[in-house]
Formats: C-alpha cells, structure tokens, sequence
C-alpha cells in the first residue's frame, strides 16, 4: 500500500524504527499527487526537489523526524511562496518562519507543497482563489469547503499526511467536514499566530487538518504554547492532549444547543448528528439540551467585527514594499488605487469595503461598537453552557458539499456555511470536526465537538472514543 | 529688540489661545514593538525586522521599557496613571507606514491630566524679567499616549525612498490643553518639559534631531471673550525658537485678519522659516476619519501590576525641587539654579566639585562663569570637580586673591592638576608668615622716611606707598591685609 494512504502516527512509528525513510514518503506522496492534483488542485505551489532534499536530511529520532506537512499558503515558510491565493502577492517569498512552521521544523517536519485557499482566507468554497479553484476528492464537481480547502482536499485526497490550515470562522472545520477530515481550530491564543498573514487578529487561529483525531493530537502538541512574538497567546505549558489513547466517554455530559438544530435543516446531516448523539448516550454520556440565545446574531457580529479587522490588516498591501505593485502610477493616490484594485479579488475587495464601512465616523457606534457588545455576550453563552456540560455537540455545517459554482454570485448564501462554527470564533473556545457518516450520495459529514476555553485534552479524548468506534475515517473518497 | 506683543501689533484687544501636541521619542534599547535597536543614525534600512517592516504575518510586542518610561513621564507630570491602557489602530495610508495603520492609544492612554510648569529661566532671555514669566505659571496636560513613530521618507528628483529605522520607535505624544497665550510661554512651555524629560532619563529630546516635534494649535480672540476662534494648526516646526518665531507670524496674520473682517480658515499651515511665514498646507475640510479601533494584536495593558511601582521608583529629582535645594542650600542664585536644573551632567558635576567646600556658591560662580564658556563635556572633561572646591577655598580663605585665581584657573584649564599644586607652581602662595612680612615692612618704613612722616602726620593715604614697597620686594605675595595691620602697627608705636 502506498505509504500516502497511513496516519501520521503509524508514519512517525515506521520511521523511527528506520522501516521506512522519509524518501519513500515524499516519493509516494508525489505519485498520489502526479495522478489526481490536476483534477483536485489542492495545492497552488510544490517543491518535488526541495521536499525530496528535505527528506534526505530528515533526522527520524526528531518527534515529526522526516513527516513531511502540506501547509495553507497564508503561513510563512523561509524562501517559500505565501500567496494567500491572491494576484497581490505573485511572486512573494517569504523572508521568515511563521512560529508554527519553525515548530514544525524544529520537531523534524518537512514541508510539501502550499495549499490552495479563499483568497486572504475569506470565503468557504476555495471558489474566491485566484490560483483556481480546488475540488472535493469526493465529488469533483463539488467544493472542497474553504477557506481551507486546498488543505483538506489534500488530506482527504491522500495527496498529504497532514496539513495546517488557517479558521477564522470555521475555515478549518468546514472543508474538513466536507471532505472528511479531522480539522482543529484550537483555543485562541494556543497557538502562535506570528507568521500566520492576518484577516481578522482576534479571530485568527491556525490548526492542524489530518486523517484521525490521534494526528490531530500530534500535531497540536508540536504547535501549542506560549510564543514571546505573539502577545495574544497563553502562557501555560503545553500538555499532552491524548493521554488516555483508548479513550471512553463515560460520564461525559454532552451539550445539545438547541439553536444549531433548526427546523429545515438538511434531514441527513441532522440524522447523522442525531445517530453521533445517541452514540455517546449509549457510551455512558448524558445528553443535556443548552442554549446559546445569542446565537443568530453571529453571523453579523462575525461580519463586522472579522471585515473591520480585515481592512486593517489588509492595508498594507499597497504597492509600496512588496508584493504587486501597479505599472507606472502616474502618483501616490494611483499606485495604491490601481495595486489594490488590480490585486484583491471581488470578495477581498468586498470585505474591505465593509470593515471600512463600520469602523467608520458616525457608524461606528452602530455597528462596530455595538457588535463587539454583543461579541461579549456570545462568549457569556458559551460559558454558561458549560456550566451544564463538558463538551457542546452540533453540526459542523448545516449541509455537505455543494457543487461549484452554485454560490458564488450570492455572497449572503456563502455566508451561511459558517453558521455552526462562526460562533466559537467570536467566543474564542477550541472546537473540532471530524467525520460522523456519509450521505446517500457519498459525501462526508462533519460532526463538530465545541470545548471549553483551553479544552482542547477534553474535546480530542472524546473525538478519538467516536472515531475509534467507528470506520467513517477509514473510508477512501472514490477519486 | 523688538517684542513679541509688538511684531504681532497687540494693541490689548485680542489674545491667543495656544495648544501644543508634542511628540517625543523615547530613548529605549529596543524599537516599540520589535527588538530592532533603537538608535538615531545607521545605515538605511540597517534597522528593520519584519515586523517594523509590516511583512505579511508580523505581530507587535509591546515594549515594557517604552511603557514604564511613558508612564514614569506622567508622573513627572503629575498625571493619573490609568490602570489599564490599551492600544489602538489609527488608519491611514502614507508610504512611511508600513503597515497603513499606526498602533497608538486612543481611548484608553496611559497617562492623563497634569501639568507643565513654566521656568522663568526657560522663556526666551529677552522676555525673562517680563510679568509672563513671573508670573510661573502652569499649563494643564490633557494627556500623555504612546505609539510608534513611522519611517522617513525621501523625495530625489524623480523618486521618493524610505528608511525604516525610524519605524517603530517608541514615540511619546504629549497633548496640552489650550491654556497657553504668548509664543513666550509656548517658548517656556517645550523649554521645560524638555527639562523634566531630560531629568527622567526618558527621551534626549532633540528638536533638532527629530527627537521632540512639535504642532502647534493656535486662534485668536477679543480680550474676555470666552470662546475659541478658528483655529489653526502649525506643522514643521524645528526648534524651540522656530516655535516661537512661527507664532508671532501666525497670530499677527490672524488679528490682522479677523480686524480687517476676514475669517480665519480651519486649516493646517505650514511654517517656512527661512521665509519667516505659514503658508497653506491643507484645508480641514479634508480632514481624516482615522477609524480607531482596539488593537487586536495586543492584550491590554496593566500598569497596576507592577510597571507603575517600577517607574515610581526612577521618578528623579525634579528641576523645581532640584532648583529650590540649590538656592537655599547652596546660595546660589535662581539663574544659576536654573542653568543647573536644565543640565543634568552639569548640575552633577557641579554638585561633585560642591561637596568638598563650604564655598558653594562660589563653586557655582566658577564653573558656570569660568568652565562652562570653555564648553566642557562633564562627562569626559580631565578636569576633576573637586579641583573647583578646592580653588573657591582657596580664594575665599586667603591662600590666594582672586586674581590670582583667575591665574590658577588659566592654568587648570591647560594642565589639570589640583589647584594647590598649580598655586606653588606658578609661586603665587601668599606670604602670610609675620616673621617675614615683619622685615619687609621694617625694610619699607627705612626706606620711605617722606612717606612715613606724612602718614604720621596724618595723612594716611601715604601708607600706601609703604604697602607698594613691600609687595614689590614680595614679588606680590605678601597677604596685602597682614602687610597692612603690621605697617599700621609699626608705625604707631
């Protein structure tokens, strides 16, 4: 069997005991992605040369020693591109390591191949790339979700071991509930954001997308703690996330938001949801119905708050140091016009137009400001649900993949594909998707498992009892 | 000289009411949110890390120095010390900002409320035996906030270039309420918060470096009208004179204009000092909606944790107390205390050359009469202080007369050495010994019998001559006033 079809785990086994070398690794690697990249594109840049040299140096008594990572193209890796899938930064490398990428390699990972995104990490399609667009190994003329869908096209589609990927409001969880993934989108402030490009700062956290909830583990081992260039992040020491490997979730109580049930929803997501549920109740969990009042505002607060941030973060793309730059301004105000406009996609653009909106003199008030208020009281939800419970169960999207193209000219639409993950942003909290069946159709579900502030050992134990009584994660897509 | 009240044709019916933003950069061994050294000079672009730069993925961490330094600033000034600040973006687009936003403080600043007080000794010479600075008084602050400074650009004749390593540096804005009224006091104003900045050990603040900018806010109104006019605000200003210069010109123009009918413009004016005049920069109308929001890269700052105790503890002798203890310790006078209290080396080095004598006032006659119009560095100067004590003791206890310490002083300045040592080099030790002075006088009274008849004749002016012999024969070392009590005592017996 090709070695692009194990687990990072079994893979770090195998090297270690020197069964296997990282070579061999990379080598079946580009043999997966030599025969299906041109139809998935998940990647927007790979080094075969780079990543076979790297395998050659790779020390496999390091913990990653020799495994080698698909990361988002918005991470900066030393000398590579970091795109983030848009015209603006053609031809950009970056000078520095991002933390999580300088962990990695620290740890002995090597790096293959930056994945394709929603440009600037808006979007939930992968569709707002300007490299093109990415397809669901599942079903290629669907999407892959986004913004991390390179990354999860990747994963699913065994053309990588494991990736990182970027979740602002779900950019994580969703493509990996609709490729049929494990993806993390950690505590805010677990891992470094330094090097991760920006859209939204308090938003922002990069995770790991991987085959098991064990790799998952893995990897945010490797990623977590605290970090002197990113002011944000926690103080306190990593832990071990998967201490018990058998895992049980006896006496676990599982929280219900009955808000993230709605009449309407899609009948085989909900079902498969409803089956998890019934599942830890027969495993010895209780099931205990929550509210999180708060939770139709999200949506708003989330687009507010995230483009406010955006067009902050994304003013620096002007044409002036690096990146893109506009041919023969004719003056100051034309450089920055024509870079930017010829640079940032329509959704970019889009965002910018409305974070400049809301932050702006006589609306700020109206919507900024009363946003970040009702930014509070979502996250006063969310601890008070956990008051109640352990953990939070609910969809990860409210639907599987759907075809390409289908939203593109309804930007409202799009937005609603992030109605089950945006919340946990805002609150800050750690959550996870990974696989909870299958439609008639053969597309994946995503089941999510929302923790408490810093849960993360909570939310990946009982994730590794699901998946571990289970064989969703075992299933190949049929590309 | 022409005053200022007269260069702006005060005639007693109108006033200015002047405001002053000043920015100041901290002197700090790191850049504000990086760990690029701090530092004027260097190479272009020597200075710069990706997060000074604004490179995709950087993030700001705050500089604690800059922090403590801002908020030992407030309490040098009497501010509240907020117990949490927080730090805000301020948007706008200038190739000299790398990231288009500048992290500053809106909200929430460190430092608020306060007060300047203005030195007598700190408004321009011209003006100091003037009412306005007599009358020492006190200008509110409204605040004291902390940002990072932006690059600097350079404009060549066909291209413009930037050097970042200017970016980032911490950089204090001092805001004063609008409580001053004369160019003089705005003069006074920078003059002393430069002195209180320089005691705290916080910033060199340059003008002429760039180290301390300043923008002035100045209008005009009818003596006892209680609102505002239109006011206008005054860019590069490169000195502390120049500040002073450009507000005599801008508030002549504006009551020149208001009486002859016209409006004053809402607008920011440029200050050529070569031309000796603002001009028009840009309109108000313009004006820019900065779009604050909280910095979300940065948590909240808390000062009750241990930074504000940190910076109570560098809070230095301030120029006021420092001035008050020179002048009745020491007897100096308010100038000199004031000289002293604005040159923190010198007023240690003065202080070093006091301890060793009881003639401290003198100490300071010396050094900041003689030594300092020699333009010494106190810091490297082979001139040791104590060889001042020990000179003011030797003039004021007769060793020597001062002229002759005018000649030992000569002497220090071109081979350093201690005083009493340059005393017997040069032979100027005064012959005090009675024995000696004795024969020298008998020798006198045998040599001048006209002089010594007409002075026993009562005219006493004639001991004159008696004392002009002797120092001659002493080669002017005799101690005049034991020459003169041992002639007058020999004569009379």
């Amino acid at each position: 069997m090709s070695l692009a079809h194990e687990t990072l785990a079994s893979l770090r086994r195998r090297l270690s005991s020197k069964e296997i070398h990282s070579r061999d690794i990379v080598k079946d690697l580009l043999t997966e992605i030599g025969a299906r990249e041109k139809t998935v594109h998940a990647f927007t840049h790979i080094d075969e040369k780079a990543s076979l040299a790297a395998a050659e140096k790779a020390d496999p008594s390091l913990p990653l020693g020799g495994i080698p990572i698909a990361l988002k193209d918005n991470l900066n890796a030393l000398g590579d591109p970091c795109t983030c899938s848009s015209k603006i930064l053609e031809g950009y490398r970056a000078p520095y390591d991002a933390t999580a990428v300088a962990r990695l390699r620290h740890a002995g990972a090597i790096f293959l191949g930056r994945t394709n995104m929603d440009e600037f990490a808006m979007g939930s399609s992968t569709e707002n790339s300007a490299l093109g667009v990415t397809r669901n190994p599942w079903d290629p003329t669907r999407i892959p979700g986004g913004s991390s869908g390179g990354s999860a096209a990747a994963v699913a589609g065994r053309l990588a071991i494991a990736a990182l990927g970027s979740d602002t409001g779900g950019s994580i969880r969703q493509p990996a509930a609709l490729c049929g993934c494990v993806g993390l989108k950690p505590t805010f402030g677990r891992i470094s954001r330094y090097g991760l490009v920006a859209f939204a700062s308090s938003l922002d956290q990069i995770g790991p997308l991987t085959r098991t909830v064990e790799d998952s583990a893995i990897l945010l081992s490797a990623l977590a703690g605290h970090d002197p260039r990113d002011n944000t992040t926690d103080l306190r020491k990593p832990e071990t996330f998967l201490s018990k490997p058998e895992g049980s979730v006896k006496g676990l109580r599982v929280g219900l938001p009955k808000e993230y049930f709605l009449p309407g929803m899609n009948a085989e997501t909900e079902a498969a949801i409803r089956s998890a549920s019934q599942w830890f109740e027969k495993n010895g969990a209780t099931l205990v119905e929550v509210s999180l009042p708060h939770t139709p505002a999200a949506i708003a607060v989330y687009y507010i708050l995230a483009t406010a941030e955006a067009s902050a973060n994304l003013a620096r793309f002007d044409g002036v140091r690096y990146g893109r730059r506009a041919v023969d301004p004719k003056d100051l105000l034309d450089l920055y016009q024509r870079t930017r406009s010829e640079g940032f996609g329509p959704e970019v653009k889009r965002r910018i137009i409305l974070g400049t909106f809301v932050l702006s003199q006589g609306y700020a008030d109206a919507y900024y400001r009363k946003a970040q208020k009702v930014r509070g009281l979502l996250r006063q939800d969310f601890e008070s649900a956990f008051t109640k419970c352990d953990l939070l169960l609910t969809p990860t999207s409210p639907e599987p993949a759907f075809p390409l193209g289908e939203r593109t000219q309804d930007p409202l639409k799009m937005y609603l594909a992030d109605v089950f993950t945006i919340s946990t942003n805002l609150a800050g909290n750690g959550a996870i998707s990974l696989p909870c069946g299958f439609t008639k159709s053969n597309l994946p579900i995503g089941l999510q498992l929302i923790g408490p502030r810093f849960g993360e050992e909570k939310i990946l134990q009982a994730a590794h009892a699901y998946e571990q009584a289970h064989d969703f994660w075992k299933r190949m897509p049929p590309l | 000289m022409e005053t200022d009240a007269a260069a702006m044709s005060f005639s007693g019916n109108w006033e200015a009411v002047i405001g002053l933003e000043v920015h100041v950069q901290l002197r700090t061994r790191t850049k504000m949110f990086c760990g690029c050294v701090n530092q004027y000079g260097g190479a272009m672009n020597s200075q710069v890390c990706p997060v000074c730069l604004g490179l995709p993925g950087s993030l700001p961490v705050p500089n604690e120095e800059a922090i403590r330094k801002t908020i030992l600033t407030g309490l040098m000034f009497g501010c509240r010390i907020a117990p949490v600040a927080r730090f805000d973006r301020k948007n706008y687009f200038y190739p000299d900002m790398p990231k288009n936003y500048q992290i500053s403080q809106f909200d929430d600043p460190l430092c608020a409320g306060g007060a300047v007080g203005l030195d007598p000794f700190l408004f321009p010479k011209d003006l100091q035996e003037s009412d306005e600075a007599k009358a020492r008084r006190s200008i509110r602050l409204t605040r004291i906030h902390l940002e990072e400074d932006v690059a600097k650009s350079f404009h060549y004749e066909e291209r413009s270039g930037i050097d970042f390593n200017r970016a980032g540096t911490p950089l204090m804005e001092i805001v004063s309420e609008a409580d001053l009224r004369t160019p003089g006091e705005a003069f006074a104003f920078l003059g002393s918060l430069r002195q209180v900045l320089l005691a705290g050990d916080v910033s060199d603040a340059d003008m002429e470096k760039g180290q301390m900018r300043c923008d002035v806010n100045v209008s005009v109104r009818p003596v006892g009208q209680k609102e505002f006019g239109t006011k206008v605000e005054l860019k590069n200003l490169n000195s502390i004179s120049g500040v002073r210069r450009a507000l005599v010109y801008e508030i002549a123009r504006q009551i020149a204009a208001v009486e002859k009918g016209n409006a004053i413009q809402h607008e920011t004016r440029r200050w050529d000092d070569e031309a000796g005049a603002t001009f028009t920069m840009r309109t108000k109308e313009k004006a820019h909606d900065y779009r604050y929001f909280p910095e979300p890269d940065l948590l909240p700052v808390r000062t009750d944790q241990g930074l504000r105790s940190a910076a109570e503890k560098s809070v230095p002798e301030l120029p006021a107390a420092l001035q008050d203890r020179l002048m009745k310790e020491n007897g100096v006078t308010a100038y000199q205390a004031s000289v002293l209290a604005a040159d923190r080396a010198l007023c240690g080095y003065y202080e070093k050359a006091a301890a060793g004598t009881k003639h401290k006032a003198a100490v300071a006659n010396w050094i900041l009469n003689d030594f300092l119009a020699t333009q010494p560095d106190p810091a490297t100067t082979p001139i040791k202080p104590e060889y001042f004590g020990e000179l003011a003791t030797l003039v004021a206890e007769g060793g020597i007369n001062s002229a002759q310490g005018k000649k030992v002083f000569a002497e220090l300045m071109a081979n350093p050495s201690s005083p009493k040592a340059l005393v017997e080099k040069l032979g100027l030790a005064q012959i005090s010994d009675a024995g000696a002075l004795g024969v020298f006088c008998d020798e006198a009274i045998a040599a001048n019998p006209r002089s010594v008849e007409d002075y026993r004749a009562g005219k006493s002016n004639a001991i004159n001559a008696l004392k002009g012999f002797v120092m001659k024969k002493s080669q002017g070392k005799a101690n005049p006033t034991q020459v003169d009590e041992i002639l007058k005592a020999k004569l009379s017996a």
